[in-house]
């Protein structure tokens, strides 16, 4: 395809046809080190004590064994740091000392000439625990709470005293866990004082000065690849152990190391999203117009890692009231540390916020989109910043429109098919958007190939696809000519996939790149060209590059003059079953306006795939923490709900045509999260509509409703 | 120390003859990925709750991590290497490029192993949880197609672009 016109179309994934056809390598999947070690994790059996006594003697003489670790002959690393600094910047000493801060904490490391045997060698191995009695349960709201994060305008207890018509509820939402179906993974090799990883990660430039402190190695000695990655969700974004052991294995041994960590031990050595309990608070005049919205949000922490999911913030700018207070309260437990999930604050936050607007909307007797128009607003209300891009309002008309909002049943559980009993859900999603440094180099070899180099990574996200689409619109050159290198921290540094910020920074700074080497060309070519090879050979033989960036929000005057969010409205339909309380999904649609759209396929796919992150967070994913051992229960697929093809109908989502030119010239925004942002509220909501049951605590299951289920 | 006991195995993989000595405890997954490096077929779970593993053996699906190597001395193994190549897909590969049925592309070989070989068990009449009437013919519904490939987790949640690709693979009178 020739360049004009590429950009937003609906193209095929470029990795396409490797991924269908097994000939993508995946970390653990990486012959570049030839054959590996095997090593193997065994994790603390109690969730908070020390280990007295280990016995590693039976494990380091079995058949294959090369090392075997614990606390007493780890390798010292670099001392673990206090919470202050940046979650990416930190080290994590592995087997540092005797204690056990959570359950599954690692306490044994084997490392073996084969999995099975590294795997047989950490079951011979004996521990003495000495228990201490741990804290596993978030209580609510106690007394004397150290509020953080405070959004405050007006009086909201005067409004509420005031009404006339309030809400005040609470809600809760469980601990929630990314999952990627690749198991996190690293092949470590020390080779001639350099350490080559091969790793299952989101950012790769970001995490080798945390690991480098924990390795006591210069940042520059090490090297990540992270050529294909099986799903990131935020899972893979800070550093884990499986780096840290497979890298201490190696430089020990000096042979490469394989570590994969099981499913079950993702639930533990990987974060979750905390669980959280809100308190919300709506009052309205009786036509609708907000006059308070108050979340208070009591957030599962640990007290050596502040990972403040943000819970209560959605409500800062989601919809205009007068006296308005948001705000944060944390309680430590002893689990592991809390990471960035998929939609972090806002998947949580926008159920319970979007909930309770639903409940304000029956005690008005107003329609549930009409309420949400009513209460639109085009100026930040937390920023006092104009909102850039704020449709809102648009995605909300267009999908009641597209969904056929008119023939909603306006009597909860009033309508029935067969034995389901039938509703209608709304809500509204709103995402921030983000823009951090990045920068791209862009490449043009005299031979007719145009080189695309950026460490962003590609974790199912179509980044080769849409860097291909940007450079070939901007050079007007055939995306089969163009060749897009990722993923490697040798690349220029950008800010990897996370945040939903990737797609804007790579393309952004890659067209910028693209812009540098037109003016270069045309200083010497004019502008009149018709082969832009053929100018690169006659005038720069040894070939041309220039490098794009981006800017830091804090940096770039449009993010101090507007506020940024990405905006959706997403309708959901269930069926509950009459008798039994099974709640299915019967079709769903949602509307997004955020900015240009890159590739009209690969973007579709990616909102899809978050709206249904956002049915399974209504109806189906919950870590259960046993209360007296901070145990994962259900720690595996098995046991921890994901949606499978039986629970999900076709779904389908509408990008409006849109254009944020405060965000970048491009007019590009990110979709990861937004997707999965309001969706729980729809369906949460379509259930009440269907049922006549509010169930505050999510996920909404078959227990919570059936005591309430109207009769046959 | 002593070694490892090993037993010899000679495994049939997409036509070509393998023979390997195995530490009997290889499940027939490792054996794929580790000792014959074909790792297109996926871990995801390691213990048959995910599909990733999806291998056909003998023309039926199973969880290749559920198995040991040595059970299958004999038997015809079909991996995702054995389907298409990325210059000739198979039609059902070529589908879920089409519709993009895939994300990450991790739990993708296994999606499509398992959707080949739905609508064979289909048309072969073996009955699922959806079927019902267990007389006739099994019809290739959405339904019993989302319930047999229920098995087959994808956690970018490509599933209703899964079922568009096998729709378009079945229109095209396969």
């Amino acid at each position: 395809m020739i360049g004009q016109g590429v950009i937003g179309q609906a193209i095929s994934r470029t990795d396409g046809p490797i991924k269908v056809t097994g000939r993508a390598a995946y970390s653990a999947e990486r012959q570049d080190a030839g054959p590996t070690l095997h090593g193997y994790i065994l994790g603390a059996g109690i969730g908070k004590g020390r280990v007295a006594r280990i016995d590693i003697a039976a494990a380091e003489a079995a058949p294959g064994v090369r090392l075997v670790w614990t606390h007493e002959n780890a390798p010292e690393q670099g001392p673990a740091e206090g919470i202050e600094g940046d979650m990416m910047d930190r080290t994590r000493p592995e087997l540092a000392s005797d204690r056990i801060n959570y359950y599954g904490m690692p306490i044994a490391f084997v490392v073996a000439e084969s999995f099975e045997e590294a795997r047989a060698a950490a079951g011979l191995i004996t521990v003495e625990y000495e228990v201490e009695a741990g804290a596993f349960a978030l209580d609510g709201f106690g007394p004397n709470l150290n509020w953080r994060r405070p959004s405050q305008a007006g009086d909201i207890d005067k409004a509420m005293r005031e009404g006339p018509v309030t809400v005040e509820q609470t809600y809760s939402t469980p601990y929630h866990f990314s999952q990627p179906m690749e198991l996190h993974a690293c092949i470590a090799d020390w080779r001639d004082g350099h350490l080559h990883l091969y790793l299952t990660a989101q950012m790769v430039n970001q995490l080798t000065t945390g690991l480098g402190k924990t390795l006591r190695l210069d940042p520059s000695a090490i090297s990540i690849d992270s050529a294909y990655v099986g799903g990131g969700f935020g899972s893979k974004i800070v550093l884990h152990c499986e780096a840290v052991l497979a890298s201490l294995a190696t430089m020990a041994l000096g042979q490469p190391v394989k570590l994969m960590l099981t499913r079950r031990q993702i639930f533990t050595l990987v974060g979750h999203r905390p669980a959280s309990i809100s308190r919300v608070r709506l009052a309205a005049t009786p036509d609708g117009r907000l006059t308070a919205l108050g979340h208070d949000a009591l957030i599962q922490v640990r007290t050596d890692d502040a990972w403040d999911e943000g819970v209560s913030s959605v409500g800062k700018a989601l919809y205009a009231s007068p006296n308005r207070l948001t705000r944060q309260a944390h309680q430590a437990l002893d689990v592991q540390p809390g990471e960035p999930v998929r939609g972090p604050g806002e998947l949580p936050g926008l159920m319970v916020l979007e909930s309770a607007m639903d409940e304000l909307a029956e005690k008005l007797g107003i329609d549930p989109v009409e309420l949400r128009l009513r209460n639109d607003t085009q100026i930040d209300p937390d920023k006092r910043l104009p909102l850039s891009g704020r449709r809102l309002a648009d995605c909300l008309r267009e999908g009641a429109e597209q969904f056929g909002w008119c023939d909603r049943p306006t009597i909860p559980a009033s309508r029935r098919d067969g034995r389901w009993l039938v509703g209608y859900g709304v809500a509204s999603s709103m995402r921030g958007h983000y823009q951090t440094s990045a920068e791209v180099l862009v490449r043009i070899e005299p031979d007719g190939l145009v080189i695309v180099r950026s460490d962003m990574t590609d974790i199912g996200t179509g980044t080769h696809t849409i860097v291909a689409q940007v450079v070939a619109e901007a050079l007007g050159v055939p995306m089969s000519q163009i060749k897009v290198e990722l993923a490697h921290t040798k690349h220029p540094k950008g800010n990897g996939a996370g945040g939903s910020w990737g797609a804007a920074n790579t393309t952004v700074a890659a067209d910028r790149a693209c812009a540098a080497l037109r003016q270069r060309i045309a200083a010497v070519a004019g502008t009149s060209y018709n082969d832009i090879f053929a100018e690169v050979r006659r005038h720069f033989p040894d070939g041309l590059e220039e490098r794009g960036r981006t800017l830091d929000n804090k940096d770039d005057p449009n993010y101090q003059t507007h506020a940024q969010y990405t905006y959706g409205a997403s309708f959901a339909e269930v069926g509950v079953d009459i008798d039994t309380g099974e709640v299915r999904l019967r079709r769903m649609l949602g509307v997004f306006a955020a900015g240009r759209i890159l590739n009209a396929k690969t973007a579709r796919s990616q909102l899809i795939g978050g709206m249904i992150w956002g049915v399974s967070a209504a109806l189906q994913e919950a870590g259960a923490l046993d209360p007296r051992h901070g145990h994962w229960v259900n720690g595996d697929f098995a046991e921890y709900l994901i949606p499978t093809h039986a629970d999900i109908p076709a779904i389908d989502a509408i990008m409006l045509e849109d254009f944020d030119d405060k965000a970048n010239h491009l007019g590009v925004k990110g979709i990861g999260e937004l997707g999965a942002g309001g969706t729980g509220g729809s369906v949460a909501n379509a259930v009440y509509n269907a049922t006549g049951v509010r169930v505050r605590d999510f996920p909404i299951t078959l227990a919570k409703l059936l005591p309430g289920l109207p009769g046959r | 120390m002593t070694a490892t006991p090993r037993l010899p195995v000679t495994l049939s993989v997409n036509g070509e003859t393998h023979v390997l000595t195995l530490d009997p405890r290889v499940t027939l997954l490792d054996a794929l990925r580790e000792h014959l490096l074909l790792t297109g077929t996926k871990k995801g779970c390691d213990q048959g709750q995910c599909g990733a593993c999806t291998v056909l053996v003998n023309g039926r699906r199973i969880n290749s991590c559920l198995s040991l190597a040595v059970m299958h001395e004999g038997d015809e193994i079909s991996t995702i290497e054995g389907l298409g190549t990325p210059e000739a897909l198979h039609p059902m590969q070529a589908a879920f490029v089409t519709h993009d049925g895939f994300q990450c592309g991790y739990c993708t070989p296994g999606q499509i192993l398992s959707s080949l070989a739905v609508i064979e068990e289909i048309r072969a009449g073996v009955p699922s949880h959806v079927t019902d009437d267990l007389e006739a013919p099994i019809p290739l519904s959405d339904q019993e197609i989302r319930e047999r490939m229920s098995g087959n987790l994808c956690r970018c949640a490509a599933y209703p672009n899964i079922m568009a690709a096998i729709r378009d693979y079945l229109g095209e009178g396969a």
